[in-house]
């Protein structure tokens, strides 16, 4: 086996060919970093223009663009292929695992990444311009009245579904068979517990979600009438089929957040995880009721009200695993002995607004106040709140937490930490005075606002600029570390570090655990 | 629950130091301290219960956490405890929280119980969203409907920063709905084209608007006044600019407000079977236009989101493809019929306004007896 380590090859042909789990864990972080850039470039047009009540810089039209493609290149191009980005990496080197178990099929579902994205933002240059009918994109506003460039949008949905699935059943392949010997599954770390759950739930919903986009691709093509009640069809089904898996989707996107936290909150506090057994079936509980609560979403359209009820008391119930989760991690941070360096404080960061993001999450819940709430920015407030500072957050303190092992390289701590309170604060005046304007009458997705919205809306904006300013210095920082970081000689880089990744050097070989790795009877949490 | 209205008002207090930057949900109470309706006021009080459970649990959780950051750091020299799991501790927080959703859960059945009550309405009122306008129909006024459009009222000049921003900015409509206090008020809300959504924040009722489904929604107001909305469901490019306005007046009121409706239908019925002067036409005309093509048209008719009036072929043309554009709309298209929009006084007016207005000087006078000779083919 010892002899022939090999290096990658040279050149473009190691990008295109690899098969090498870091390599692949590399691209697609680096993609979804250039997808969250150009996400939140969409995002800052978008709070120009409300800076001020009248249309100053862009038409309704471009606005209602802009809203759709900063959703959905955030959703499925930064959120989504970040953390399969660190799935790549991570759980072969944390399950002792050589690579990933389908390491061709992995180059594929990032290759195909890319030309999808390329062609959703080529929509903009279309006659009739990009899709403009929300990230959610109901019909018949995105059949009978979409602009053409939709049916591009569709077939991009498609791909980057194949890819989602293809990275997942990787992922699920992965952990099933190729954890080391004695690494039972209660012996895994819970970053790769959230991710195996979070693969099955894409495995289930994505498949749903083409079904959706194939359904309208009918209706606008082919003559059908799935969405159109003047064809006997029902436009309300396609809000249950978007957001049966719509829901899913979002706990897709925090469960390998929580993952993360469970990772870095134990090593900062220089103690075990609190209720290791409990936070995976919390994580199952949730992923369960994931699939039975995606009504919720829909508490206006008229359901009958034995469904409103079924809805909202199910909904509900998911405060209670969240609830566990969170009292976990404070306790594990409870006679700790803590440290605060950059991954600790944006964990922090994400367990005090996340768990603000619940509180509004639980008001969401009950169904008669929604009827108040329901697509106001309250809503965009309540979902930025687990978005950005919930799985965005936790992407950062990820990326700072395992850079070193991955580089051998060490940030700018000073820099890192001046990231996070430039991006904690501005973020919060980003959204925390959207509960505000929201709870005050403020629609989501309108280009212009009554005057009483106009005070709460600029500061909305300039905490924007504060906090999209910010990323630019974590890509400095980041950069600066991967070229002339200093060197980190220790194996553990973190002295409360827990896990098998911490046992390789720093950074790790091209190939690593070809010989799978002995595991020492204390659990590996 | 009035003392958590206070409490809640005061815990706004430094940010609501401008009067104008309101911060939370309408109480369902007007200024001077009159009930608007009773479902609003309960809908608050649940919000605001909900939201002070929340406050309580946060300042627990958050209270041990800076604590513990506050005195669990290394640089205080403690040592790590090494304690993982405590079964008592784990059941005590996931059966607690469960009790404390129970206890939500009893007052929000209840009222969601109450918003779908929509029996017994006094009166019912079809609602009916089009890309970018309400329509309301009165269903059993006495003798005929009474149905009209409510358009944004706001000029463009407001919108393009060359007017000054009224006080009441993109939330004013041309015709407001009109209702009876005291009375329950049944909504029946439809869609023509895309999915809308009807909010009045101040009555608390919201409800989406889809084509080919019929929704219900019921309000009773208990005190006169102006109540403002928009619609909350993205339609495309205007959603933004399609606000609800609803004046709540006393029954008396309210019955000169249909009979007075009811005779203008009359008479633009009487109207149409006259020959209006140009002057006539084209004044009317403009303010048609105003209402219902300028938005997608531009107001010298330069186009926009449709296309250009000024110098078109069809506004220039024959007479019966300019007719059939504004009659039967364009399908797979926004340009909506309009046939069935506007009397066909108004579809006349409009009709000469555009043939003669914007430079296009065509000199046409289209009389309303000429569309409903168009319409009858």
């Amino acid at each position: 086996m010892g002899d022939h380590h090999h290096g990658p090859a040279k050149g473009l042909s190691r990008w295109l060919y690899t098969t090498n789990h870091k390599d692949i864990g590399t691209m697609y972080l680096w993609f979804s970093f250039a997808m969250f850039l150009l996400g939140g470039a969409f995002a800052m047009i978008i709070r120009a223009e409300l800076f001020q009540p009248g249309m100053q810089l862009v038409e309704p039209a471009f606005f209602n663009q802009m809203t759709t493609l900063h959703g959905l290149i955030m959703v499925f191009g930064a959120i989504m292929p970040s953390f399969v980005g660190l799935a790549n990496w991570l759980i072969p080197m944390m399950i002792g695992a050589p690579d990933m178990a389908l390491p061709r099929m992995n180059n594929w579902s990032f290759w195909i990444l890319p030309p999808a994205f390329l062609m959703l933002a080529s929509t903009l240059l279309m006659e009739g311009g990009a899709p403009a009918f929300g990230w959610t994109f109901y019909a018949p506003l995105s059949t009978t009245y979409a602009p053409p460039s939709v049916t591009f949008f569709i077939f991009a949905i498609h791909i980057l579904g194949v890819s989602s699935i293809m990275g997942s059943i990787n992922i699920i392949a992965t952990v099933m068979n190729m954890r080391a010997p004695g690494m039972s599954y209660m012996k895994m770390p819970l970053f790769v517990w959230t991710w195996l759950i979070t693969a099955f739930l894409l495995v289930a919903v994505m498949p749903v979600l083409a079904g959706a986009v194939t359904m309208m691709l009918m209706d606008i093509h082919f003559g059908t009438s799935f969405f159109s009640a003047a064809g006997g069809g029902d436009p309300v089904l396609f809000q249950h089929i978007f957001w049966f898996f719509g829901h899913p989707e979002v706990y897709i996107i925090i469960l390998p957040a929580f993952g993360v936290i469970s990772q870095i909150i134990p090593a900062f506090s220089r103690k075990p995880l609190f209720g290791y057994a409990s936070m995976v079936y919390a994580t199952a509980a949730i992923a369960f009721l994931s699939f039975i609560v995606w009504a919720h979403h829909m508490y206006t359209v008229g359901m009958p009200v034995a469904g409103e009820l079924f809805f909202m008391y199910a909904t509900m119930l998911i405060a209670v695993p969240t609830g566990v989760k969170v009292f976990n991690w404070v306790t594990t941070m409870w006679r700790g002995a803590m440290t605060f360096e950059t991954p600790m404080l944006f964990s922090i960061g994400f367990l005090v607004l996340f768990t603000i993001g619940g509180f509004t999450g639980l008001m969401l819940s009950i169904a008669p106040a929604d009827f108040q709430y329901h697509d106001t920015y309250f809503v965009v407030a309540h979902f930025h709140y687990v978005m950005v500072a919930g799985a965005v957050f936790s992407m950062t303190a990820a990326i700072y937490f395992w850079l070193p092992k991955w580089t051998g390289r060490m940030y700018n701590e000073t820099m890192g930490k001046v990231h996070f309170w430039v991006s904690f604060i501005g973020f919060n005046i980003t959204f925390f005075p959207q509960h505000f304007v929201g709870l005050a009458g403020m629609p989501r997705r309108i280009p212009d606002y009554a005057l009483q919205f106009a005070d709460f809306n600029m500061m909305s904006s300039i905490g924007a600029f504060i906090y999209g300013a910010s990323q630019l210095l974590f890509l400095y920082n980041v950069i600066a570390a991967i070229v002339s970081g200093e060197r980190v000689s220790d194996e553990k880089v973190w002295d409360g570090a827990e896990g098998l990744e911490w046992t390789l050097p720093s950074p790790p070989p091209y190939h690593t655990f070809e010989t799978p790795p002995k595991i020492e009877e204390q659990p590996a949490h | 629950m009035l003392n958590a209205r206070a409490l809640a008002a005061a815990a706004f207090l430094p940010l609501a130091a401008n009067a104008q930057n309101q911060v939370n949900m309408s109480t369902g109470v007007s200024e001077a301290g009159a009930v608007i309706t009773e479902l609003g006021v309960e809908i608050y009080d649940l919000h605001m219960l909900i939201f002070w459970i929340c406050v309580v649990i946060g300042i627990g959780v958050f209270g041990v956490m800076l604590y513990s950051i506050y005195a669990h750091r290394k640089s205080r020299g403690v040592e790590p405890a090494q304690f993982h799991e405590h079964t008592g501790v784990e059941i005590a927080w996931t059966v607690v929280p469960f009790l404390i959703l129970i206890g939500m859960a009893v007052p929000a059945t209840s009222t969601l119980l109450e918003v779908y009550d929509n029996d017994d309405a006094e009166m019912s009122i079809l609602v009916t969203g089009y890309q970018w306008k309400w329509k309301y129909e009165y269903l059993d006024a006495d003798g005929e409907n009474v149905a009209f459009f409510s358009n944004l009222a706001t000029s463009q000049e407001q919108i393009y920063n060359t007017d000054a921003k009224g006080e009441n900015y993109l939330l004013e409509v041309d015709e407001p709905l009109v209702i009876p206090v005291d009375t329950k008020v049944r909504f029946l809300i439809t869609a023509n084209d895309v999915i809308h959504s009807w909010w009045v924040p101040e009555l608390a009722v919201k409800r989406d608007a889809i084509p080919g489904f019929i929704n219900e929604a019921w309000t009773r107001v208990l005190t006169e006044g102006v109540y403002r909305g928009q619609c909350t469901e993205l339609c495309g490019s205007y959603h933004g600019f399609m606000p609800v306005v609803v004046h709540a007046v006393s029954p008396s009121e309210f019955d000169d407000w249909i009979a007075a409706k009811q005779g203008s239908a009359a008479a633009d019925a009487a109207l149409a079977a006259q020959e209006l002067s140009v002057d006539d036409l084209m004044a009317r005309g403009e303010d048609v236009y105003n209402s219902s093509c300028l938005a997608c048209h531009g107001a010298n008719g330069e186009g926009g989101l449709g296309n250009a009036i000024a110098g078109s072929a069809i506004a220039m043309g024959g007479l019966d493809s300019h007719l059939n554009v504004i009659v039967n709309g364009v399908a797979g298209s926004a340009m909506q019929a309009f046939g069935a929009q506007l009397s066909d006084v108004d579809v006349a007016a409009v009709t000469t306004y555009q043939r003669n207005a914007f430079g296009n000087n065509t000199g046409d006078v289209v009389q309303a007896s000429d569309v409903v000779s168009y319409k009858e083919g």
